[in-house]
């Protein structure tokens, strides 16, 4: 949740009709495309600036597919992405290389998603050297002050991923992801894989790091508690398609679409009586 | 009062590594009685999934030292023969692990493995017989289409199909008891709702005693009778699931429960949670475990605490905490819910 | 299944096509040499080359070159020029031997090469671990142009228990085709010996990891039937396949130096000498023999995957 909920005007990130399919090919001696996988089937959306929007959906709704097409990372097969008012859709790598500087990405697997051959300064540090943004000197000061940020300690720069813990690892990915002070970050899935306690610590930092860098999130995760807790407006996808959009307490309270209503509905609620008036009332 | 199906008594499990002794299990003790539902609650290093598995005789190794009592109807399980244990297991007790995506043999036909499982037990049954019982019981676990599915490799089925095979498997033998590892935690929402509901109801229907291990506490909610939660290789709380919800005895248990989102309240500001991480196994601090990031340490905490029952009105009800009930009852709310607050200097996980 | 074992066989026509077209651009268009000098080799006359330059077709166009050395080829014709006789009836002729020597070194090495990696792995860091592991890595780590000799020295010349060389058809003397290969098999089977060990070793640790291996236990199988239908079954698909690709790598010609060094005279033997001599015709045929061979074992190898692990047939249905 944030302080300030995003600013009037033009909306940072702006999909709309994105769809990616995926070719079946079948043949005998040569491929012929019979069949298509639709994992994001037509999804519009926008994040305005500082606001979270949170994308739910379960395993094959297309969502981290959604995200990878976002950022170009694959090329969508048809539609509109638009940072800040440019369509980016279909560029090139090129092309992407200084917008790269605005959006950013934490992955899930707090465990693949760091090089294990890198020391952690090089880790946060890579992109501002490749972005040519700082060096030397500069560049270790601005590491270890990103380090800290996070709730690390500027002495783990020299460390190597090994020797952290899972909740510290994503720190580390955080750090990655704000070094160039991007103005988009999207998450995704960025707690799943961490245990119970070590998920609100770094939903928490998150929320930190919005108020006061100012940024965007687009919180893609299939856990709508911590969803709904995070972000500003929430989208559900189901099976390539957004089926229901709103804020955050009228998606969650007041559903309209049925695949949401069934969602929250198989939620389990952490208290026993609760839960016995459920079964009582179902 | 009859005695109870399972009695685990003082359960210890160590492991020897080339750091030195890993105490995976440090004193473990419950009982089951048939229909009963015991969940045992933690996270990462909590040694949950140990103790399922020691139960089981999974951890037998050269470098590991099992001490305690597991007993089954009166026999002693821990020092059992490697071939009674083989026997048991699948027949008398059943499990069924966390991903299944992974818990096949992916080259075999599913069916095909059920029915080795069944005739691993009774080798007098047929293929043709074990393959019929498979249809039976995919049917009970509410698989469509079951004629035909038991010739699918295990790829072929989604997620949460494959984990009802998971579970026709483990009932395949009508065991006496059910050990579920975390076996909703890889699945999506909506299918964990079915598969609990299923374990549910297999739970009421044959009265199939049930140990689940979990570290979600809306899980416990719904199905536990009684709840154990562990840290460090210790129990720090048990006791019913009112109990646990309700009347939290122990820090480790407030912060689990305040860490919780709740859909039927309002956002809190903050999402409450715990400092620090779970501790290595290697290097454990004196006394209580939960000291490091224990915002209400005091004076007496660096003395190891016993699992004692410390309300007046319930002997069954235990915890690991020197501070007194009243203490308890007042340093547990944090803003209006049961939590945790942050102590003044932790490290970060 | 079937579908998938159609299209491996028309890809196996595709690639030996391929491969075809490849010795003919090789050998014939590329060179600057005119190419019926080439083929005329070492000690040609000009009157067998204008001779080979009728026959052959030189002056018609390129795809009625290829379409002559093909026919040249499947009739019979592609002749050595000296001494004089055709290539294919050579090659077949070596045939039995190159074949002994293969099948039988391959036999060996996949039965002790499993049986070393099978012991490792079940005792792993073991005391019989660590000796196997040595005597492995000492089997990949000597070349064979050493160890033939050593052997020979050893065994034929001062024990004089076995032959110093040559090879005898089984049908002549079954004992002394036996006794002549014994040393030219070890030879050969002794770097895959190590190899596969090494190989079976590790996928079989991997494989005890996985989680199904653990239901397996779960389920109350012995421990003989988790580590036969569960892990070595899993263990050895990989491996399966490597033997297939090598074993058709062998035969298609790796074997030269054991031939060469033994004296055996099959197929690898043939092409040293070829090679030597650079004649073209006799280089071509191995080529395209060899080539048969290593795409023939690589579909089998295909296919046998597939059957062995039903996630890799394609056209199968999805997950529900």
């Amino acid at each position: 949740m944030t302080e300030a909920g995003g600013d009037g005007g033009s909306p940072l990130l702006e999909v709309t009709d994105l769809v990616k399919h995926f070719p079946i090919k079948r043949g005998l001696l040569v491929d012929r495309e019979v069949d298509q996988v639709r994992a994001v089937d037509g999804v519009g959306f926008e994040v305005r600036r500082g606001e979270t929007l949170g994308l739910v959906g379960e395993s094959g709704s297309g969502k981290s597919t959604a995200c990878r097409s976002v950022l170009q990372l694959i090329k969508p097969t048809s539609g509109s992405v638009k940072f800040e008012g440019r369509e980016i859709a279909g560029l090139g790598r090129r092309q992407m290389r200084p917008l790269r500087r605005e959006m950013q990405m934490i992955f899930q697997d707090p465990y693949a998603s760091l090089n294990p051959r890198k020391r952690v300064g090089q880790i946060v540090g890579d992109p501002l050297k490749r972005q040519g943004v700082a060096s030397g000197s500069e560049l270790r000061r601005q590491v270890q002050e990103l380090l800290e940020r996070v709730g690390l300690s500027s002495e783990h720069f020299n460390r190597f991923p090994h020797e952290f813990s899972g909740g510290q690892r994503q720190r580390i990915g955080i750090a990655r992801a704000l070094s160039l002070k991007p103005k988009l970050v999207i998450c995704d899935e960025p707690v799943s894989a961490l245990d119970v306690s070590i998920q609100a610590q770094i939903v928490n930092l998150l929320d930190d790091l919005q108020d006061e860098f100012g940024l965007a999130y687009l919180f893609v995760a299939h856990d709508i508690g911590i969803v709904r807790h995070i972000s500003d407006r929430i989208a559900v996808m189901n099976e390539g398609k957004i089926v229901e959009q709103g804020t955050a307490d009228q998606v969650c309270e007041t559903p309209k679409d049925e695949y949401t209503k069934k969602l929250l509905a198989a939620v389990p609620i952490p208290d026993p009586r609760e839960s016995r008036e459920r079964v009582r009332n179902s | 009062m009859s005695a109870p199906l399972l009695s685990v008594r003082d359960l210890r499990v160590g492991f020897a590594t080339e750091e030195g002794v890993v105490q995976a299990v440090d004193g473990v003790n419950f009982d089951l009685a048939p229909g009963e539902v015991v969940a045992i609650v933690g996270e990462s290093g909590s040694g949950k999934s140990v103790t399922a598995q020691t139960i089981i005789g999974l951890t037998r190794a050269s470098n590991a030292r099992i001490e305690g009592s597991v007993k089954l109807g009166g026999e002693e399980l821990t020092s059992a023969g490697d071939a009674s244990m083989r026997k048991l297991r699948g027949e008398r007790i059943a499990m069924v692990f966390q991903d299944p995506m992974t818990s096949f043999n992916p080259v075999y036909r599913l069916g095909d493995q059920i029915v080795e499982a069944i005739r691993a037990h009774r080798p007098d049954t047929s293929k043709k017989q074990g393959k019929e019982r498979v249809v039976e019981l995919f049917e009970a676990v509410g698989i469509p289409d079951a004629g035909r599915r038991v010739d699918d490799y295990p790829h072929e089925f989604s997620g949460g199909m494959r984990q009802r095979a998971m579970i026709a498997m483990a009932l395949a033998l009508e065991p006496e008891v059910l050990i579920a590892d975390e076996p909703t935690t890889a699945l999506d929402v909506t299918i964990q709702a079915q598969i609990l509901g299923l374990i549910e109801e297999l739970n009421r229907e044959r009265n199939l005693a049930t140990i689940l291990i979990t570290h979600d506490l809306g899980v416990v909610a719904e199905v536990a009778d009684r709840v154990l939660v562990m840290y460090a290789g210790k129990v720090v709380e048990q006791g019913t699931l009112d109990e646990i919800f309700y009347d939290p005895q122990h820090p480790y248990t407030w912060g689990l429960l305040g860490s919780l989102t709740r859909l039927d309240r309002p956002r809190p500001h903050r999402l409450p949670q715990i400092a620090g991480s779970p501790p290595s196994l290697l290097d454990l601090p004196d006394g209580c475990p939960f000291r490091p990031r224990c915002p209400h340490e005091f004076s007496k905490c660096p003395e190891y605490p016993g699992l004692e029952a410390r309300l007046p009105d319930s002997s069954d009800h235990r915890d690991r905490c020197w501070l007194s009930p009243e203490e308890k009852r007042e340093k547990r709310m944090v803003e209006g819910q049961i939590g945790l607050e942050a102590p003044r200097e932790v490290g970060q996980a | 299944m079937t579908r998938f074992v159609a299209r491996r066989l028309m890809g196996m026509i595709t690639v030996l096509f391929a491969v075809s077209v490849i010795v003919f651009v090789v050998f014939m268009v590329l060179p600057k040499q005119n190419p019926a000098q080439t083929l005329a080799g070492k000690n040609a006359t000009p009157v067998l080359v204008k001779n080979i330059e009728e026959e052959w077709g030189f002056d018609e166009s390129l795809p009625q070159q290829y379409l002559t050395m093909m026919k040249k080829v499947f009739t019979g014709e592609l002749i050595q020029y000296s001494p004089r006789l055709p290539v294919l009836d050579l090659i077949v002729e070596k045939i039995p031997a190159t074949f002994s020597l293969t099948i039988g070194a391959a036999i060996i090495w996949l039965f002790f090469g499993l049986l070393l990696g099978y012991l490792s792995a079940i005792r792993a860091g073991g005391w019989l671990d660590r000796i196997l592991t040595g005597v492995s890595i000492a089997g990949i780590s000597i070349p064979v142009f050493l160890l033939a000799p050593v052997l020979i020295y050893v065994f034929a010349n001062k024990l004089e228990v076995l032959p110093n060389g040559q090879y005898v058809p089984f049908e002549e003397d079954p004992i002394e085709w036996l006794k002549h290969l014994i040393l030219p098999w070890v030879t050969l089977a002794v770097l895959s010996i190590g190899f596969y060990s090494r190989v079976l070793r590790s996928n079989m640790l991997d494989v005890m990891n996985e989680d199904y291996v653990r239901t397996a236990r779960a389920k109350g199988l012995s421990e003989r039937q988790v580590m036969t239908r569960h892990v070595l079954r899993n263990s050895l698909i990989p491996v399966i396949t490597l033997f297939g690709l090598d074993f058709g790598a062998t035969i298609a010609g790796t074997a030269i130096i054991t031939e060469a060094i033994f004296d055996i005279d099959g197929v690898g033997n043939y092409a040293a000498d070829a090679v030597a001599k650079f004649e073209l015709p006799p280089i071509m045929g191995v080529a395209l023999y060899g080539a048969f061979f290593v795409v023939l074992l690589n579909t089998i190898v295909d296919v046998v995957y597939a059957y062995l692990d039903p996630r890799v047939r394609l056209g199968e249905s999805a997950s529900a």
